[in-house]
Parts: structure tokens; sequence; C-alpha cells
């Protein structure tokens, strides 16, 4: 029998039997659309996450005490605004050296307040992490140098404190004290479920007051040229070591920022794909059981095939097919569903969601390959069957 | 005359649980070509084994079988198959058509696994549906069928490879006795006119004396063989 005879054989009979090949495809169609989906998903948190660390600027090293390590305890800063000077002076330029002394405050401005991040920074911060603002002026020099009262509002406070005038001019209390808005930041929107938006930046100068600290949190350098970047990071690390004799430095770039973002959401994207992929398995093994039940209910069938001159390969090649066409037609369909699944989640809801190909190749050949593997043992038992016992089968 | 299918001794035992069930003990017989054969005997008297054996759709447990000159115990199971395919035509009491599908594909089966094109196969089944008189039933299914008429598509889709020999193990048991006589013209009309040998296994006594020739079994050996007349 040709192949092309083979293959009418398999369609007609999936749809003699049409809503039992559909239920039997849907293990299938739903296990290809979730790998499709959930790759998608994570391949676009990931790329998402890749843009705004790299958004964050170009060439950036960020300073901070102990070890970088996933799941290392955060170590209390030992680093003055004296060390930032110090580290301006390594790299030749302080008006390439960013600071932060971060802390939860809540904000008040007339009945409203809304509990903030709030970032004591130098003027520096707009170039080293490539800031921009909406409406006002960042900080100056002087309001640093004098620790002047005044507040940048990222989007979302500024919303919150003020959703029905402009913030720049007006004036907000920050844990008690009072400082005048002289700028919002351009939104920037959701990342890893933080919302980048809400935050307060005043002059590091103010925040230490205002925190009763002479610390910085952490260092963030951009360093001049991309090819000298980690040298440069070894020598603001050998000169803070120098200051802090018994303390531990670290110097990290995007890249190795990247690489551990990216080792962490590829891990989650394969456990997905891998959850994913048991209710293909779960899908492959309906086929199997169904085209047992086909096998068993067509015995007749099979018995007469061969009393008029199939072969066993004939008959095997038939059932291996149906199963095959089963699991590809329910390959296709999940695939265009995990596809449409992913359009519509990257469009009505905040994930990200990038259809990759590969997923869809490896979600197409997997749902294929069920087909055969779940479907060789029905296919076999078939070409097996003796057709003198087969014609007499109930 | 050739012999379209000659057994020598064949035997035929099943193995049922362990214990050995003998259907056949040693049956020797030469179906010539053009023949027209009555099997008959009591029930379990192994007519329907032997009938599978002459078929090639079972083999012999002992003894020597040839069908169309080929020793079947040294066929492999596809090169048994094609034979099946060429020179074999079955008719069963139960029809067995394929259900949800029209006369004329049930009638073109076994040109599929012979390799025909889809229309000539078509073209073929349509002439034989014609010739066993159902040229104006090609579309419709089993279940559109009396049962004269369904073991009508089946007797065409026995003949459309034009075999040597068509089997039909009590191709009208399953019938009236109106109908039944009418199936049992259509297949001597067919055995005269085409030469093809009909070995035909029959309860009924008055059918069994038309034909040219009776073998009688009991108990898994044939106890006559006679010509008509004699
Ligand atoms: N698959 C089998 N396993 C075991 N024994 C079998 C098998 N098939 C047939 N037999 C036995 O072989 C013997 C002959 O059976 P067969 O079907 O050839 O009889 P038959 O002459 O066709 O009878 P009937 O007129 O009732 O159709 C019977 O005793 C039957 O029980
Ligand atoms: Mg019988």
């Amino acid at each position: 029998m040709r192949l092309a005879e083979a293959w009418r054989v398999a369609s007609d009979a999936l749809r003699a039997n049409r809503m039992r090949s559909l239920l039997t495809m849907l293990g299938v169609i739903i296990g290809v659309a979730s790998v499709v989906l959930l790759v998608a998903i994570g391949t676009g948190t990931k790329q998402k996450v890749e843009q705004q660390v790299e958004g964050l600027g170009s060439n950036l090293l960020l300073v901070v005490p102990g070890r970088l390590d996933v799941g290392a305890a955060p170590a209390v800063s030992p680093l003055t605004l004296q060390d930032v000077d110090a580290v301006g002076r390594v790299v030749g330029d302080p008006a390439r050296v960013a600071v932060t002394v971060a802390s939860g405050a809540t904000v008040r401005a007339g009945t409203r307040q809304d509990f903030t991040t709030v970032q004591g920074v130098l003027e520096t911060t707009p170039t080293v992490f490539a800031r921009e603002l909406a409406r006002g002026r960042y900080l100056t020099r002087s309001d640093v140098d004098t620790g002047r009262r005044v507040a940048v509002l990222g989007d979302a406070v500024a919303r919150a404190l003020f959703p029905d005038r402009d913030a720049v001019g007006q004036q907000i209390n920050v844990a008690g004290v009072r400082f005048r808005v002289i700028g919002v930041f351009v939104q920037l929107g959701q990342s890893l479920g933080v919302d980048r938006d809400d935050e307060v930046h005043i002059p590091v100068t103010a925040a230490q007051r205002l925190y009763g600290t002479q610390r910085v949190d952490a260092i963030a350098v951009k360093a001049p040229d991309r090819e000298r970047i980690d040298e440069l990071g070894a020598r603001i690390v050998a000169e803070l070591n120098g200051r802090h004799p018994g303390t531990e430095f670290s110097a990290v770039t995007q890249e190795q920022i990247l690489g551990v973002l990216g080792d962490i959401l590829g891990i989650l994207t394969g456990v997905l794909a891998a959850i994913a992929g048991i209710s293909l398995l779960v899908g492959g093994v309906g086929v199997s059981n169904i085209m047992l039940v086909s096998v068993r209910e067509r015995t007749r069938e099979i018995g007469l095939r061969k009393a008029v001159g199939a072969r066993p390969r004939d008959i095997g090649v038939q059932f291996l097919l149906e199963a095959v066409l089963l699991t590809s037609v329910g390959g296709l369909t999940g695939m265009a569903l995990g596809v449409g699944g992913a359009l519509l989640v990257a469009a009505v809801s905040p994930i990200p969601a990038a259809v990759t190909w590969w997923s869809l190749a490896l979600a197409f050949g997997v749902s294929a390959a069920v087909g055969i593997v779940f479907g060789v043992v029905p296919a076999q038992r078939a070409g097996r069957l003796d057709p003198v016992v087969a014609l007499r089968a109930e | 005359m050739t012999a379209a299918i000659e057994a020598v001794e064949v035997s035929r035992t099943y193995q049922l649980d362990g214990v050995s069930v003998p259907a056949l003990r040693g049956v020797s017989l030469t179906i010539a070509a053009g023949d027209y054969v009555a099997l008959i005997g009591p029930s379990g008297s192994g007519k329907s084994t032997l009938m599978h054996l002459l078929g090639g759709l079972d083999r012999p447990t002992g003894g020597r079988l040839a069908i169309g000159g080929r020793e079947v115990g040294a066929l492999s199971a596809p090169e048994l198959a094609r034979l099946r395919n060429e020179t074999i035509g079955f008719v069963f009491q139960a029809f067995h058509l394929l259900p949800r599908t029209s006369a004329v594909d049930n009638v073109a089966l076994p040109l599929v696994y012979r390799g025909v094109g889809a229309r000539q196969r078509r073209e073929r089944a349509a002439a034989m549906l014609g010739r066993v008189g159902l040229g104006h039933r090609l579309g419709h299914r089993p279940n559109q069928l009396s049962g004269g008429e369904q073991q009508r598509v089946a007797i065409a889709r026995a003949l459309v490879t034009d075999p040597t020999v068509l089997l039909a193990d009590e191709p009208t048991g399953n019938l009236d006795s109106a109908t039944g006589a009418a199936v049992l013209e259509l297949l001597e009309r067919l055995n005269a006119e085409s030469g093809v040998a009909l070995v035909m296994v029959t309860h009924d006594a008055e059918v069994a004396v038309r034909a040219r020739r009776r073998i009688a079994m009991r108990d898994g050996v044939v106890v006559s063989d006679s010509e008509a007349g004699s």
C-alpha cells in the first residue's frame, strides 16, 4: 500500500470517530499549548529583564560591600562619602560616580500619603543611570553640597501625591521633614514585579541627616571604556580594601548581573517547559490508550484487510499514521493556541511573552514523536493479529 | 487441468491452554481451476479450518499445501499476504464489509493492497458491482444495503482481483432462503462465466447436490469426495 493511501485511510478513520479523536487530541493540544505559552513567558521575561538591566546605562560597575552571590546576606556598608571621593579619583572623573543610601519612608502631601523608597543620591545619577526627567530639573551639585531639602519624584509617587496637579513646586513631607519637589522622572514601568516609578530622590547629604548616618549603601560607576571595565573594577576594589581593611568589596558589571539573572530565568523557563512537557507526556499516554481501544474495536476490520491481502506492515503503518496524525494535528492546534495565548497575555497583561521558534519546533517535534512512541505498541499489536482470530472477533 | 490448490495430508492442531485440539487430521485434496466444490459436514468437523488453510489465511501444522503452485510453508507473511491478494477471494457468512465505507470503496479494497491507483480502482470496482447487479448502489454504505446486497458487495470484492479460487464459507447462512438462492445463483453464474474455482461450505443438502463435486468431512478428515452424478 502506498503511503498516500495509508494517510487517507488513517485520516478517514479519525474522521469517522470525530469526537473521540478530538478528545484524544485535547491532551496533546493542552500539552503543546502550555509548552509554547510558558516558554514564551519565560523567554519574554528574560528579554525584558535584560533590556532593563541594559537600560540602566552602558558600562556600569556596581560596587558593594560583601560578595555578590545569589543568597548571600547583604552586608552592612562601611562606605562613606569620603570613599566616594576616593573612587572618583580612581576613576579620574567624579561625574561618573553615583551613590545611593536608601530607606523606606512615608511621604506626605496634604492629606495624601505614600510609602515609598527614599534614595539619597548625588547629582550624577541621571548621567550614570541614564535617567530622564518628565518635568522640572534634577538635583545639582550645590543641592548636594548644602544638603538642600529638595526632591525628585518617581512617576508613581507624583501621581499618588498629586493626582490632579503638577508636583513640581509643591511641598512634601518625608519622615517629618519638609522637602520641595523640583522634578518628576519619566515613567519606567514594572520590572520583575517591582514598580520602578515608586521612588523619591533627595540629596545624599540630606538623606544621611534624615536617617542619622554617615554611610552610603552602594557606589555605581559608569566606566569610560568597556575593554578596561574589569581592570577598573579591580582598582576600585583595591582602593576600598586599602581604606577598609578586613572588609570585602565586590565590583560587578552588567554582564555579570545579566549572567546571574539569565541563569535564574533560564532555569525557571526550563522548569516551566518541563512541567508543560509532563502534560504532553500524559497526552501521549492518552493517545496510546485510544489507539489500543481502536485496534480492539477494529479487530474484524484488521482481519478482513489481511484476508484481502494487507501485509502486517500495511496494518502497522496504518495505525501508526493514525497515532501520528492525532498528535501532529493536536500539536499544530496546540501551537496555534499557545502562540495566540502568548500574544493575548502580552497584549492584556504586564507579563511579557515572546514566542520562540525553538519552542514551536520542539513542541511539534515532541508531539509527533509522542505519536510514534505511543503509537508503536498498538500498531505492532494490530500488525501481528492472526487474521483468522481477528475475523472471528465480536 | 492444473491444480489451483493442492493439499497433501494437511493437518491443523490448535493449542488451547496447553491442550492440543486437532481440527484437521490429514486432509488431501486438489482444487482444479474452474472447479465447483461443495464442502459439507457436521458442525465442528473442520470445514472453516480447511477453508482458512486453502486460502492462505492460516498455515497447516503438518502436511504439504500449495496455493497457485507455491508452497505455503516456504512463504513469509508478506509473501503469503500477496498470494492471498492475487489468487484467492474470500466470501464470509458475516459479509465483513467495512462500515462507513461505500460499496464501491469496499469492493476496491483488495486493489489498494495491490497498488492500483485510485481512479482505476474505482473503475474496476464499479464494473464488478455492475456484474453482481449492484451498478445502481455504488455509493451506498453497508447499513444502507439489504443483507443480500451486502453479500453481493462482498462477492464483488472477492472477485475484483480476478482470483483463481473463490472460497465461500456458508455465504447464504445469514440470508433468508429466497435471497440465499439468488446469491447462490450469482456465485454459480460467476463460476461458469469467469472460470473462477468455487469452493463453498454449506449445510444445505439441496445446495450441495448442485455442485459438480462434493467433499464431506467428519472429525477433521475427508470422508467422501465425489463428482456429481457418481
Ligand atoms: N482457535 C481455535 N482454538 C481452538 N480450537 C479451535 C479453534 N478454531 C476451531 N477450533 C476447533 O476446531 C474444530 C473445527 O472447527 P471449524 O470451525 O473448522 O468447524 P466447522 O466445520 O467450520 O464448524 P461449523 O459448521 O459449526 O462452522 C472445532 O472442534 C473447533 O472447536
Ligand atoms: Mg465453520
